[in-house]
């Protein structure tokens, strides 16, 4: 059986408290979800996109959900201040799937700007969330319908048409708990026709002797020649799992950056699905991966270019240590009337150890002339020659074994587009390699504190 | 300095040093010549620890100390320096984070404090002045895109920033023109003094022409087969090297 069945269980049982704690859209929607899930099962090790990956086996622990949104106990905003230096941003924080804003976040907003909880937006700007809320994100696919059946809170994030958001948007999201939890978080953003973000999200266990699955849906509009940065950056613990979904549209001459980041995880599976419907749109699509112990990372990226002259460019890297297994299954899908699409697709990864193993699939359909595509793999280990080089001038073979490990990493931290995250990344990257935890994003949090 | 005995090495179960024996004092520059294949790039990756090589037999010392038990980064500290045939191109790892590395690690070793940012930086300056070292090379990647012979030039560098007591230069001349040759020469001449030693493997006269050895010595199948003063090098160039394998193969 299915361990789908143990929500839906659980749904039909709590079906009051899901939706009195919750409003509009989000309760609308969750018909059709369980319509969707009915008879259905999870994909498994061996599925179609999911050579290595059982979400049925993720999904199968018995968490408890918090359906009566009882408080559990802590205030993000006193408990964790996540900072980047020489970046001042509009900080928000999602703890569980509670949105509760930063000090003094909501002053700095320009006119006409949202970033609310998406159950408040829901019944407060109901015709905005009714009109986005569920549209891009596939039924078809079972983690995504399981979000939407139980949803009930996350984040809003509204940009106007023109309208140009200097400071970033920043979002940490928190899991604690007591005990084994399941947490549905849900973000919908809307940036306008013209209008330009940037988002920096973090997510971070604090509680990390529990088990966590972290099952989460973002969905994505960009309007006519909006520009938008996510930036994902995962630094959670070994008992989280994390099955997120993105899923992207771009209007006309929309240009976006989506770069996923995993520092430290214990389970992670990010879809990336991006529809590139407009004419004319950019789409820097870039993942980062850092794996050791038993720890899994699985990415899985379809870009659908759907009209004429869209450039994607598309990279992933992996560097896998000790027993660490990596994923990567990406498509570009170039459909008929997609003409001087220019789409480039890269994987690239290092196995430092005999025991990582790392799985990829690049995969490219072109339907139609006068495109411009690439795609490419490669996985290897570290650069022998290279090693020896640098321990023949005394550099000892554990610094320079991370020191080629972090420079594998530069040419994704280089394409990001804003200075003092790239800084900070370098840094990050450093931190985790050298296994150096009282630099990493986490207790910086605690370091920022005390100041 | 540096004693080897009875030297024997394989890569991949194939014997190339059989049975080298080379005694190397401060101030000496020792030439080692001799035709393709005839094991001298092997026995700098020897002397310098590179895993590839596996020592089969023989001992080798520097100062004294068992220099096939070391690691190659100790051997490193300890003051032995290869100047790559080949030196490697490391994308994403800059020349100043390369080099600060480097040079903390043997400071490290000899239990010294790391040297600040600007003591390194003007250390950087004044070593960088001995092979005329263009400025911008110093804040690239570790070789990447420089030619040939920014490439030859960087290891000298390399060599004046960590001040060994024995360099290796594997065929330090090739894919150099002349004036880059001489570039080179001469600051490998300036860095030399009575307490370092040199090890200069060639193929050709025309280096040591710039870098006057010692003792010229002749590899050939794994062995030293002649060794003599600079004269033989100038005999080498002129009569090559088939005489001195009829020699060798005639005397079995």
């Amino acid at each position: 059986m299915s361990s789908i069945n143990q929500y839906i269980e659980l749904y039909k049982e709590n079906v009051e408290a899901v939706c009195g704690n919750s409003a509009g859209a989000l309760n609308s929607a969750r018909r059709s979800a369980l319509e969707a899930l009915d008879g259905a099962s999870l994909p498994e090790k061996g599925d179609e996109d999911y050579e290595v990956t059982s979400l049925e086996d993720v999904f199968a622990p018995d968490y408890g959900v918090n359906v009566n949104r009882i408080d559990l106990g802590a205030n993000p905003a006193e408990a964790f201040r996540c900072d980047v230096p020489n970046m001042s941003t509009c900080m928000y924080f999602l703890f569980n799937d509670a949105f509760h804003p930063g000090k003094n976040a909501a002053n700095s907003l320009p006119e006409g700007v949202i970033i609310k909880s998406l159950k408040d937006a829901a019944a407060e700007n109901a015709d905005l969330v009714d009109e986005y809320y569920g549209r891009i994100a596939s039924p078809d696919c079972k983690q995504t319908a399981l979000n939407t059946l139980l949803a009930q809170d996350g984040i809003f994030v509204y940009v106007p048409d023109g309208v140009v958001m200097e400071k970033p948007i920043q979002l940490v999201n928190i899991l604690n708990s007591g005990t084994p939890l399941m947490v549905n978080r849900r973000m919908l953003i809307v940036i306008g026709n013209n209008a330009c973000a940037r988002m920096l999200v973090c997510d971070h266990t604090q509680n990390c002797g529990v088990d966590y699955l972290n099952s989460q849906v973002v969905e994505i509009y960009a309007g006519e020649n909006a520009v938008f940065d996510y930036y994902d950056i995962e630094d959670s613990s070994t008992g989280t799992n994390r099955v997120s979904s993105f899923y992207v549209r771009q209007q006309s001459g929309a240009n976006l950056m989506i770069d996923g980041i995993t520092l430290m995880n214990g389970f992670t599976r990010n879809n990336y699905v991006v529809d590139l419907a407009g004419s004319g749109t950019e789409l820097h699509l870039y993942g980062m991966a850092m794996a050791n112990g038993r720890r899994h990372i699985d990415n899985h990226t379809v870009v659908r270019h759907a009209a004429k002259g869209g450039r994607t460019d598309e990279l992933f890297k992996y560097v896998l240590d000790e027993n660490s297994v990596g994923s990567f299954s990406g498509l570009i899908q170039v459909c008929p009337g997609a003409e001087k699409t220019e789409a480039y697709q890269s994987n690239k990864n290092i196995c430092a150890s005999e025991g990582a193993r790392m799985y990829s699939k690049p995969q490219l359909i072109i339907d139609c002339d006068d495109v411009k595509c690439s795609h490419g793999s490669s996985t290897g280990q570290l650069d022998q020659q290279a090693l020896f080089y640098m321990r023949q001038r005394g550099i000892p073979e554990h610094e320079a074994r991370l020191m080629l490990m972090q420079a594998f990493m530069n040419d994704v931290i280089a394409g990001v587009r804003m200075e003092a995250l790239k800084d900070r990344l370098r840094h990050l990257v450093e931190s985790r390699f050298a296994g150096n935890n009282s630099a990493s994003c986490r207790s910086c949090s605690s370091t920022c504190h005390k100041q | 300095m540096l004693d080897i005995k009875n030297l024997h090495a394989e890569i991949g179960g194939k014997e190339i040093l059989k049975g080298i024996n080379l005694t190397v004092r401060p101030g000496e520059v020792h030439a080692i010549m001799g035709p393709n294949g005839s094991g001298k790039s092997t026995l700098s990756a020897v002397l310098t620890g590179n895993p590839a090589y596996k020592v089969t037999e023989g001992e080798v010392t520097f100062y004294g100390k068992n220099l096939l038990e070391m690691s190659p980064e100790d051997r490193s500290h300890e003051g032995i320096f290869l100047s790559f045939q080949y030196p490697v191109e490391i994308p994403g790892v800059s020349m100043v984070n390369f080099m600060r590395a480097a040079l903390n690690a043997k400071r490290k070793y000899y239990n010294q404090d790391p040297l600040s940012a600007s003591d390194f930086l003007k250390l950087m300056r004044e070593k960088r002045a001995i092979v005329q070292l263009d400025n911008k090379l110093a804040s690239r990647s570790v070789n990447e895109g420089f030619s040939g012979g920014e490439k030859k030039r960087n290891e000298i560098f390399q060599m004046a920033v960590l001040e060994p007591r024995l360099s290796i230069l594997d065929e330090t001349d090739s894919g150099l023109d002349i004036d880059a040759l001489r570039i080179v020469a001469e600051g490998v001449n300036k860095l030399k003094t009575d307490n370092n030693a040199t090890i200069v493997i060639t193929h050709y006269q025309r280096l040591l022409d710039y870098i006057k050895p010692d003792v010229v010595h002749v590899l050939y199948k794994g062995r030293i087969v002649k060794t003599a003063g600079p004269e033989l090098a100038l005999e080498l160039e002129e009569r090559g090297y088939d005489w001195i394998k009829e020699e060798v193969d005639n005397a079995k």
